[in-house]
Order: C-alpha cells, then sequence, then structure tokens
C-alpha cells in the first residue's frame, strides 16, 4: 500500500483580486521508503504543499482533495485526530528553524516535550537521555551540555540539526523536510542526508523532501515533482528527469544550477520568471 | 596599493553560558570567534566559508558592529570603529549593511515591505527620495519583486522572496559595504543566479564591497574574489578564489570540497546530448 497518496490537493486564498490558488489539482504518490523531492521556484506552492499535507495551512486559505497516509484520510479530520497523527506518524521539519523552535525553553526540554507528547508515561530521565541522543545523531558536538542551551545560542545551522533531531526521535512513518539542509555547511549537510537514507532504509520511514538544491535532490530522491505557480509541471523517476527533461521550465532550472567547476559567467537566470508575491 | 575598506584584526568573541556538572552550575564562556583577521578591499567580495558553528555569522556581526567584540577591533576605511557612540554607529549602519539568514525571523512581522524597506532611513533621519511610496517601488523591482505588493506582510511571501525584502532594505540606505548571511541559501537556483547577477552587478556599477557567507560553494565560486574558511572559531585557510578552490592547502577545506553534492556527470553529459539532439532535431 502507498504510504502517502495526495489527489487534487488544491489549496486557496482569497485576495482582493480574486481567489488565488497556491496549490491546484496536486497529486502525489510516495511508497514506504521512498524518497520524493518537490523542486520548484520560489513561490511556486512547495511549503504550502508540505503545510497543507499535514492540515497546517493557513487560517485563510481553503484546503480542497484528498491525502492519504496509509488507509486513513487526513482531510476532514478532526483537530484533535489531526494533532495526533502529527504527532505520532508524519514528522515535520520546517524551512525557517529559528521561528520554529520556542526562544524560552531550552532545546533539550523541547526535544523532550515531543518525545514525551509521542510516549505518554516517559520519565524525564529517559526523554532527557533521548534528547542526548537525538543530539548527537545530528552530529552536534558536545550533546550533554548542549541539550541545556537555548535556541539563539545556537548557529543557523546548528538550530536546523535541532529541528531534524526533534523530527525523528518519534520514529515517525512520515518525515516531510522543507530545505532541510539549506543553512548548513555541505560536511554536515552530507552527514545529515546519509542520517536521512538510514532511517529510511532502517524504519521504513518515507521521506518527502522539499529543496532548490537540485544536486541534493538527485543524490537522495527517486522520484521527482517539479513546480510551478501552484501546479506540477513535470513528474519522474530522477534519472528521468535530470537525463531526459521534457517541460521546458524543468530543463531552464537544470541549466541555472550553478557549478563549481564552472568558468565564471553570467548565470542563467531562469527565463520569463515571475516576480512573485501574493497576488 | 590602497588601504582595506574594511579590517578586522584579532577578533574574539566570547559568550556567557551555563557550565555543566554539579547541582550549582557555575557560569562559564565559550568562545565563538578565536583570533579572526581578514581585510576586504573595496570592490571585492570576501567569502567566509566553513562549517557550521565555527563562527561564520558571528563575525560578520562583529565586523557590522551588531555585536561588542570581547577584543579586537575593526575598522572602516581607515577608521578604528570598534568602539563607536551611538551618533556615530548611525553613521557607520549607513555604509555597512546586514543581510541575515533567517529571512523570516529578521522582518518585522507586523510591518509592510514599505515600512521594512524605509525604516533604515527613518532611523538614520534621512529623507527618503521620491517619497516612500515610489522609493519601495523601484526597490522592490531591483531586488525583482513585484512592486505592487509593497503593503503587504512578510508572511505573505515565500521564503525565497522575503529574502529578496530583507536585501532590498539593506540596499536602502545606499551602504558600501554589505555582509550578506547566507542570503542567497533560501534562494531557488533560478531567483538564486538572479540574485548573484543582481548583486555582481551593484559591485560593478557602484563599487559595493562584500562580505558573503555562503556554504553553497558552488556560489561562492560565482561571486567571490577572496575566500577564507573557518573551522572551529579560527580561519585555517584565506586566498584567491581559484587558489583555494583549485589547491586547497588545508585538510578541512579538502573535506568540504569533496563534499560538495554533485549531479552525476554522467547524468549532465546524457542530458546535454539529448538537448543537443533535441536542438539538431528541430532544425
Ligand atoms: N497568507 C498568504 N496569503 C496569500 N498568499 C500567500 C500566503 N502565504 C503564502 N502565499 C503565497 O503562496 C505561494 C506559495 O508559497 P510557498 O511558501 O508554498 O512557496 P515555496 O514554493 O515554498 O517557495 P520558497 O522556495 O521561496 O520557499 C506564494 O506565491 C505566496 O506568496
Ligand atoms: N548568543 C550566544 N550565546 C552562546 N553561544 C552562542 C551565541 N551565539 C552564537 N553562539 C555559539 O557560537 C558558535 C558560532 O555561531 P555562529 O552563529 O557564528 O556560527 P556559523 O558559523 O554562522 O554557523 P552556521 O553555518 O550554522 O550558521 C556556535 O557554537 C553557537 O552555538
Ligand atoms: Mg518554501
Ligand atoms: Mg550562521
Amino acid at each position: 500500500m502507498s504510504l502517502l497518496t495526495v489527489r487534487d490537493l488544491t489549496v486557496t486564498f482569497p485576495t482582493p483580486r480574486g481567489p488565488l490558488d497556491a496549490v491546484r489539482s496536486l497529486d502525489l504518490d510516495l511508497e514506504p521508503g521512498g524518497a520524493l523531492g518537490i523542486v520548484g521556484e520560489s513561490g511556486s506552492g512547495k511549503s504550502m504543499t508540505s503545510l497543507a499535507i499535514m492540515g497546517l495551512q493557513p487560517r485563510a486559505a481553503k484546503r480542497t482533495g484528498s491525502v492519504r497516509l496509509l488507509d486513513q484520510e487526513l482531510v476532514g479530520m478532526s483537530e484533535a485526530e489531526l494533532r495526533r497523527v502529527r504527532g505520532d506518524r508524519i514528522a515535520m521539519v520546517f524551512q525557517d528553524p529559528l521561528s520554529s523552535l520556542n526562544p524560552y525553553y531550552t532545546v533539550g526540554l523541547q526535544i523532550e516535550e515531543a518525545y514525551r507528547a509521542h510516549r505518554p508515561g516517559t520519565t524525564r530521565r529517559v526523554a532527557r537521555r533521548v534528547a542526548i541522543e537525538a543530539l548527537e545523531r545530528v552530529h552536534i558536538r558536545d550533546a550533554a551540555r548542549r541539550v541545556d542551551h537555548y535556541p539563539h545560542q545556537f548557529s543557523g545551522g546548528m538550530r536546523q540539526r535541532v529541528m531534524i533531531a526533534m523530527a525523528l526521535s518519534t520514529e515517525p512513518e512520515l518525515l516531510i523536510a522543507d530545505e532541510p539542509t539549506t543553512a548548513l555547511d555541505v560536511t554536515v549537510q552530507a552527514q545529515i542526508l546519509d542520517l536521512l537514507q538510514e532511517i529510511r532504509r532502517e524504519t521504513g520511514t518515507g521521506l518527502v523532501l522539499i529543496t532548490h538544491d537540485l544536486a541534493v535532490v538527485s543524490e537522495v530522491t527517486d522520484h521527482i515533482v517539479v513546480m510551478k505557480d501552484g501546479v506540477c509541471v513535470e513528474r519522474g523517476a530522477v534519472e528521468q528527469i535530470f537525463t531526459r527533461p521534457q517541460h521546458p521550465y524543468t530543463r531552464a532550472l537544470l541549466d541555472a544550477v550553478p557549478r563549481i567547476d564552472d568558468e565564471i559567467g553570467e548565470l542563467r537566470a531562469v527565463a520569463n520568471e515571475k516576480n512573485g508575491g501574493p497576488a | 596599493m590602497s588601504a582595506p575598506l574594511l579590517r578586522a584584526t584579532h577578533l574574539v568573541k566570547e559568550f556567557p553560558v551555563l557550565g555543566t556538572g554539579g547541582i550549582v552550575r557555575r557560569p562559564d564562556t565559550f568562545r565563538a570567534v578565536d583570533d579572526v583577521s581578514f581585510e576586504i578591499n573595496a570592490g571585492d567580495t570576501l567569502a567566509l566559508v566553513g562549517e557550521s558553528g565555527s563562527g561564520k555569522s558571528t563575525t560578520a556581526r562583529l565586523a557590522a558592529r551588531l555585536l561588542d567584540v570581547t577584543s579586537g577591533t575593526v575598522e572602516l576605511d581607515g577608521e578604528d570603529v570598534t568602539r563607536l557612540g551611538r551618533a556615530d554607529l548611525r553613521r557607520f549602519r549607513s555604509d555597512v549593511q546586514v543581510v541575515f539568514q533567517d529571512p523570516y525571523s529578521s522582518l518585522n512581522p507586523r510591518h509592510t515591505v514599505e515600512r521594512i524597506v524605509t525604516a533604515p532611513l527613518l532611523y538614520q533621519q534621512r529623507g527618503i527620495p521620491g517619497g516612500a511610496r515610489a522609493f519601495t517601488r523601484s526597490l522592490m523591482e531591483r531586488v525583482g519583486l513585484d512592486p505592487d505588493h509593497s503593503q503587504k506582510y512578510p508572511a505573505q511571501f515565500s521564503g525565497g522572496q522575503a529574502q529578496r525584502i530583507g536585501i532590498a532594505r539593506a540596499l536602502a540606505v545606499g551602504p558600501r559595504v554589505v555582509v550578506c548571511d547566507e542570503a542567497v541559501s533560501a534562494l531557488d537556483v533560478s531567483v538564486q543566479a538572479q540574485v548573484i547577477n543582481l548583486l555582481r552587478d551593484l559591485q560593478r556599477e557602484e563599487g559595493l564591497t562584500y562580505l558573503f557567507i555562503a556554504h553553497d560553494l558552488a556560489v561562492v565560486r560565482q561571486i567571490a574574489t577572496r575566500v577564507a574558511v573557518m573551522t572551529q572559531g579560527r580561519i585555517v585557510e584565506e586566498g584567491d578564489r581559484d587558489a583555494v578552490f583549485d589547491a586547497p592547502q588545508h585538510e578541512y577545506t579538502r573535506k568540504l570540497l569533496d563534499a560538495v553534492p554533485r549531479i552525476r556527470p554522467e547524468w549532465e553529459a546524457e542530458r546535454r546530448r539529448n538537448a543537443a539532439l533535441a536542438a539538431e532535431g528541430a532544425r
């Protein structure tokens, strides 16, 4: 059975100029242990898609369509049930780590709380050990001491790793990661990507990876969805997308990738790009 | 040779942290930046790359005088600015601007784009050339945002769009030095290419000087003139861009370059072949 089946997902915002679809008629499929990459330009609806999967789209937005996790339909679920699904079965790493961590609590306490919500009855001692181990897993040096620090005491990349540690500590069936390695240096990025692969292999956790880094997508995912203006313009197996892109937009995206070994010239921005912004 | 525009000498930054051990926790300090020196000539771009948590952002904040040094000095155009008072700091801020890593958390969520980008000018008690509305529109155009959205709030923009608001705000005061802390990291490749081109154009036309922090080494290769590599609070290697990329001296630099994610070369080759064939067929 498919782990995640999204059908005809649409997220609509009311605007002064009429309704605007941030996501329109989107279909997604993910097998257990699979990795799906979502790529596309800024403002194309990637983050909105991941929020809508979890029922976390902004209040002003309307979501329609179907989101199934194994055999459970998430659209139309009560808020209480949804909260349980989010704590237990789906974890998410958000794009902006600073604003998704609570500045008033130590990172350790935040990981502990997330874990204890998922495993009621866990003692604080055990939860604390889980928190330290989770930080070690994402290669935070001196984790036993760092666990008592506040988010502002961490660098951007370290905060991102805390978010990943928190998401993985509950062993979710589905992990949605929105630009999880954007703030990381390449060596830590490589470690985190290895870690994600390891978890997929060992626990069958499915991964939805949102990133603008096409090299990362090419290394990690097996299927890719290319989005533009809220719709999927191309989908396929990773090798197919990277060797035989069909849509002009996908081709332009691949042409725009800055290459470390290339001569320095004017970078090719994707032609006909829209200025973006809410309409 | 002319003096460097921005010079940092023996910068040290220590943060107070809680120590571990025992029931009573003793205060302790953590040295995030440990004797860092660098110079940037006018019109150049020094890229600061390296390990996460190595002190790049802290170094940038020290150089931009957003954070007080524990020791060391910062000079702008030969003037020691390490201990400027409030009024002089204001003058300094119109010369040195920063674009931050986290787009949303560095923009006031309750202010419109117009208010955000004009705030630095108001803070410096300078007039707004042409009026706030027209000024904001032209800035938004310069960074590739739709000028019709000047009355929107940060949360109404995507991550990449929000980052461009941050760049617009930095450009508003007409600075000489712009410190970009992961300023293009959140941008997708097409917008990233636009913004890098924009930064390079501004440098060419207006002689802007950049301290550019990024972990994406391909981006650094596109924009830097010099590169400094940091790990654990220190600069372990510094040199001309091509020297650092083509003949890295320090082991950490080599590790960094090896870890760069790459699209498989055979896929790239096949894609180019297919594209060439398609172009052929179209003719
Ligand atoms: N509250 C809102 N009201 C109106 N439009 C919104 C709102 N929030 C987001 N949008 C719009 O929805 C679209 C999709 O945004 P989304 O955050 O999903 O983009 P993205 O693909 O994740 O981009 P990025 O790569 O920059 O993060 C954008 O055009 C954005 O302006
Ligand atoms: N206010 C603070 N209090 C205590 N420690 C801090 C504080 N700010 C930063 N640090 C620590 O200083 C070190 C350097 O942080 P900095 O943000 O400069 O790293 P960075 O090189 O920019 O990393 P990244 O690439 O992840 O953004 C980190 O170990 C961080 O935890
Ligand atoms: Mg996004
Ligand atoms: Mg940083």
